[in-house]
């Protein structure tokens, strides 16, 4: 079995467990990032796989080799940490032979290395300056190369871009996924940004309170989120309470509504939860009679530029609904509208 | 493993600082006149004593008056100079801090022979108040740089708050400034404070034969003949030292004040 | 509101002066003066009795040159730096552990250390040597033990002044060497393991290197405060192991000498000053590289 096997992996501290019976299977080759809140546990469990910290629970086993036991300085990862974690002592080129300094490679060699590192991350020709001297960017460049120099069987990274600023971060994200793809290295990346795994992720594994709620590649995520969570965590999303009726339909304000699926075994008449994105309610004046339509009434008006986000009112529920500009209905506040949810868009949610 | 390496080293060097501790306190509540260790018997008549006996007595009431008396002069004086490096640095004020820190990175001896000369000189040789005050010049760096660290923890923008909303120096310092450094005040009167009462070479210099504070006691003690009351009052100060530390601790953020960053760990 | 504007300016002006008076003054008379007048004593002419006279002559510093006191220089710098190099080696580690202990734990020991660190030279000096005397010691726990025959006092000797000089310098060790450990970036070990450095190799390749600036401090602090010690060589020593210290208080006290005494102090002071001239200059230096 090859590529990285996450075993019921838990960690406690006392009374508190941080993660709590992760079972993750990542194969040779893919990119998957762990996303979550603060708190979820991503950043233990990278910890955990890395040999940092110790799992109460669980095996960690690569490619059939159970690593659980075996010491940080021996599983052979490379991993790049959230304050890069540059050694201030030592000049760049220092820095990223230094794996190999201690595996008694030669000076030469290391030199060698070092540039064709150097190369690889887009920063020529630095190698004998002292770190102090680099941009946020070029450091960032530096813990990838220092990470990668004894070619590890595994990529970490914790957080590594969330000191970069925005447009920074943008760049470093394509060009990551691309030098990823390129080296055919299993990665696991912990952050707390949805975009940044929408990104670059093969697989988007979505924490919280130290379990897994969904792992799945992003698109799915986002289409077909398993829960409430989920579907609130990533990107924004309606959220409405209904009562199953029938097994493909449910009722939501006093209206029937065809949905996509039901989950097996759902009772009639038992409470459920509906999830709609914004972009997918489409909206029609008032008046023409549709199927899978709310009448509502627009509170709110927002102009982005890149979209408009009209927010409605249908009795005691709210509801987002997101237009593009060529496609506006010219609804202003106080218009009665018909807020259209086409079936395919609404997902009944687990819970 | 590490963990093992890393416990076993730490006991080490715990019991290493804790064994004379351990030994004057065994020493402390032995029965007979003799230093024993392991004490034969017990009693708590040595502790007593300390209070009982008039010149133990008379030693420590000395002491204790010295010690908050130079402590209040030492924050006394290190207080306006620390606010005055912050408020406005400026050459004069700088040159003053660099010699408030002289005092303690000398060695205590040096300063003793100073002050001795000095007193001789200026009269107060044998005076309680020469003693005073050169343990409040003494001592004066460990306030100052407390303060000093202090004024430097406070957030610009808490000051640049309050003068928008109309605040003059003197509003400032008294509700802004004030209650922000007042951890750092406490705690640098207790430095002080218990070191005033644990010093020997200066007070008996400037005045060991006339004022007798308790270490000079036990100095002399030392010479001229042991009682286990030595190993009480020992003990004592250990213990003032401990409460006085505890209690800054439990109050404040003693890692903070000893130069970690806070929030760590 | 320019009149606020200027009273708050004329309010900012006028305050220095007035603030720095207080401890001007006090820092300027009885500190500044102090030495200054020791300074002048140190070339007075020496009366019987233990007085002194003005005088300008230069017998005091000669007699510093004398084989004799050679002699005590060398012996208190030789057992100045020893105790210190012992007192970082165990420190070091030590301070080291304490900052990656659980914050209640740091606390308590913080605590403990501090009150070790407050308690005098008598007190320390007297504990030691009930420690290692024949009645009351450790020997006698050897002997319950059965490690021994019979007790034995351990003091006066080289190695009991020497213990007692690493006592003293440990706690002060800790201070010294805490604020740049507990500061040190935690993933930077983690950093050097994860790209295969053993614990070990970790310590010597990247921790000591990168608070080699504190350890150098630190060994000239414990330093200068070893060789201020003024009581521990005189009470766990034979006269043989007296350092500068212990001398000026016996010249100043006991020989009623204090010209002298002031003399030997002036010559210990510049010592001090050089070697803390030093630190800040291998301070300056490494913090700019």
């Amino acid at each position: 079995m090859t590529g990285l096997h996450i075993d019921g992996v838990s960690k406690s501290y006392g009374e508190i467990h941080a993660v709590k019976n992760v079972t993750i299977d990542v194969p040779q080759g893919q990119f998957i990032c762990l996303l979550g809140p603060s708190g979820c546990g991503k950043t233990t469990l990278l910890r955990m796989i890395a040999g940092l910290e110790e799992a109460s629970a669980g095996r960690i086993v690569l490619d059939g080799e159970d690593l659980t036991r075996v010491p940080a300085h021996r599983r052979n990862f490379g991993m790049v940490f959230q304050s890069l974690a540059l050694f201030p002592h030592l000049s760049v080129g220092e820095n990223i032979a230094y794996s190999l300094t201690l595996r008694g490679v030669g000076r030469d060699e290391r030199r060698r290395r070092a540039e064709e590192l150097l190369e690889l991350v887009r920063l020529p020709g630095v190698a004998a300056r002292p770190i102090s001297q680099l941009s946020g960017g070029q450091r960032q460049r530096v813990a990838i190369a220092r990470a990668l120099a004894f070619h590890p069987r595994l990529f970490l990274l914790d957080e590594p871009l969330s000191a970069l600023d925005a447009k920074l971060r943008e760049a470093m994200q394509v060009e990551l996924r691309q030098l990823q793809q390129r080296l055919g290295i299993s990665t696991i990346v912990v952050t707390h940004d949805q975009r940044e795994a929408m990104t670059m992720a093969d697989v988007v594994v979505i924490m919280k309170d130290g379990e897994v709620q969904q792992a799945a590649p992003p698109i799915e995520i986002y289409r077909r989120p398993a829960n409430s969570f989920v579907a609130d965590f990533i990107g924004l999303s309606n959220i409405l309470a209904a009562e199953a009726a029938g097994f493909d339909a449910v009722t939501l304000g006093g209206r029937r509504f065809r949905v996509d699926a039901l989950p097996a075994g759902t009772v009639s008449g038992s409470k459920l939860l509906v999830s709609v994105r914004p972009e997918d309610v489409h909206l029609l004046p008032e008046g023409e009679e549709r199927e899978n339509s709310l009448p509502a009434e627009v509170t709110f008006v927002r102009d982005l530029g890149a979209s408009v986000e009209f927010t409605l009112r249908a009795g005691e529920t709210e509801l987002l609904a997101t237009v593009s500009p060529r496609e506006h209905p010219g609804f202003v506040v106080g218009d009665r509208v018909l807020a259209q949810l086409p079936a395919a868009a609404c997902v009944v949610l687990a819970s | 493993m590490s963990a093992l390496l890393r416990n076993l080293l730490l006991a080490a060097v715990g019991l290493f600082l804790a064994l004379p501790l351990i030994v004057v306190a065994g020493i402390s509540v032995n029965q007979g006149q003799q230093l024993l260790f392991p004490p034969k018997g017990f009693s708590l008549s040595w502790y007593l004593d300390v209070f009982a006996a008039s010149d133990w007595r008379n030693a420590l009431q000395n002491s204790l008056f010295i010690a908050v008396c130079s402590a209040t002069l030492s924050v006394s004086i290190a207080l306006p100079l620390a606010y005055v490096v912050w408020h406005r640095g400026g050459g004069i004020a700088r040159a003053l801090f660099a010699v408030g820190l002289a005092p303690f990175t000398l060695p205590p001896v040096i300063s003793a022979l100073g002050f001795l000369v000095f007193w001789i000189n200026a009269g107060g040789y044998g005076q309680m108040y020469a003693t005073i005050i050169s343990h409040s010049i003494f001592l004066v760096t460990l306030p100052l740089v407390t303060i000093a660290l202090g004024f430097e923890s406070i957030d610009r923008q808490l000051i640049e708050a309050a003068r928008t909303m109309g605040a003059t120096d003197r509003k400032l310092f008294a509700t802004v400034v004030l209650p922000l450094i007042r951890p750092y005040l406490i705690s640098g009167f207790a430095f002080a404070f218990v070191l005033s009462l644990n010093e020997y070479i200066i007070a008996y210099m400037v005045s060991g034969f006339t004022v007798e504070t308790l270490p000079i006691k036990i100095f002399n003690a030392l010479r001229y003949g042991y009682t286990p009351i030595m190993a009480a009052v020992s003990v004592i100060f250990v213990l003032v030292a401990v409460i006085v530390f505890s209690l800054i601790a439990r109050f404040g953020d003693l890692p903070k004040l000893m130069g970690a960053w806070s929030g760590d760990t | 509101m320019s009149d606020v504007a200027d009273i708050a300016a004329f309010q900012r002006h006028a305050r220095p002066g007035l603030l720095l008076l207080w401890p001007g003054l006090f820092l300027v008379v009885f500190f500044l003066v102090p030495f200054g007048m020791m300074l002048a004593t140190s070339f007075y002419h020496r009366i019987e009795g233990g007085f002194f006279e003005p005088a300008f002559e230069l017998d005091n510093y000669a007699r510093l040159l004398s084989p004799f006191f050679g002699k005590v220089l060398g012996f208190s710098l030789l057992i100045s730096s020893l105790a210190a190099a012992c007192t970082i080696a165990i420190g070091f580690p030590f301070t080291y552990f304490l900052t990656r202990l659980r914050r209640p734990a740091q606390v308590r020991w913080l605590v403990f250390i501090l009150a070790v660190l407050s308690l005098s030279e008598v007190i320390i000096g007297f504990t030691w040597s009930s420690l290692l005397s024949r009645t009351a010691g450790l020997s006698n726990i050897l002997v319950w033990v059965g490690l021994m025959e019979s007790p034995q006092a351990w003091f006066p000797s080289f190695q009991a002044v020497l213990i007692g000089l690493v006592y003293i310098g440990l706690p002060y060790s800790v201070l010294v060497l805490y604020p740049a450990l507990s500061r040190l970036d935690r993933q930077l070990p983690e950093a050097s393991r994860m790209l295969g450095a053993s614990p070990f190799q970790t310590f010597f390749r990247i921790t000591v290197p990168i608070v080699r600036n504190a350890l150098v401090t630190c060994f000239i602090m414990v330093f200068v405060f070893d060789l201020g010690s003024y009581l521990l060589p005189q009470v766990l020593g034979r006269p043989e192991h007296w350092t500068l210290s212990v001398q000026i208080t016996d010249q100043a006290l006991f020989q009623a000498n204090i010209p002298f005494a002031a003399a030997l102090a002036i010559f210990l002071m510049l010592v001090t000053i050089g070697l803390v001239i030093l630190t800040v200059v291998v301070g300056r230096r490494r913090a700019g590289a």
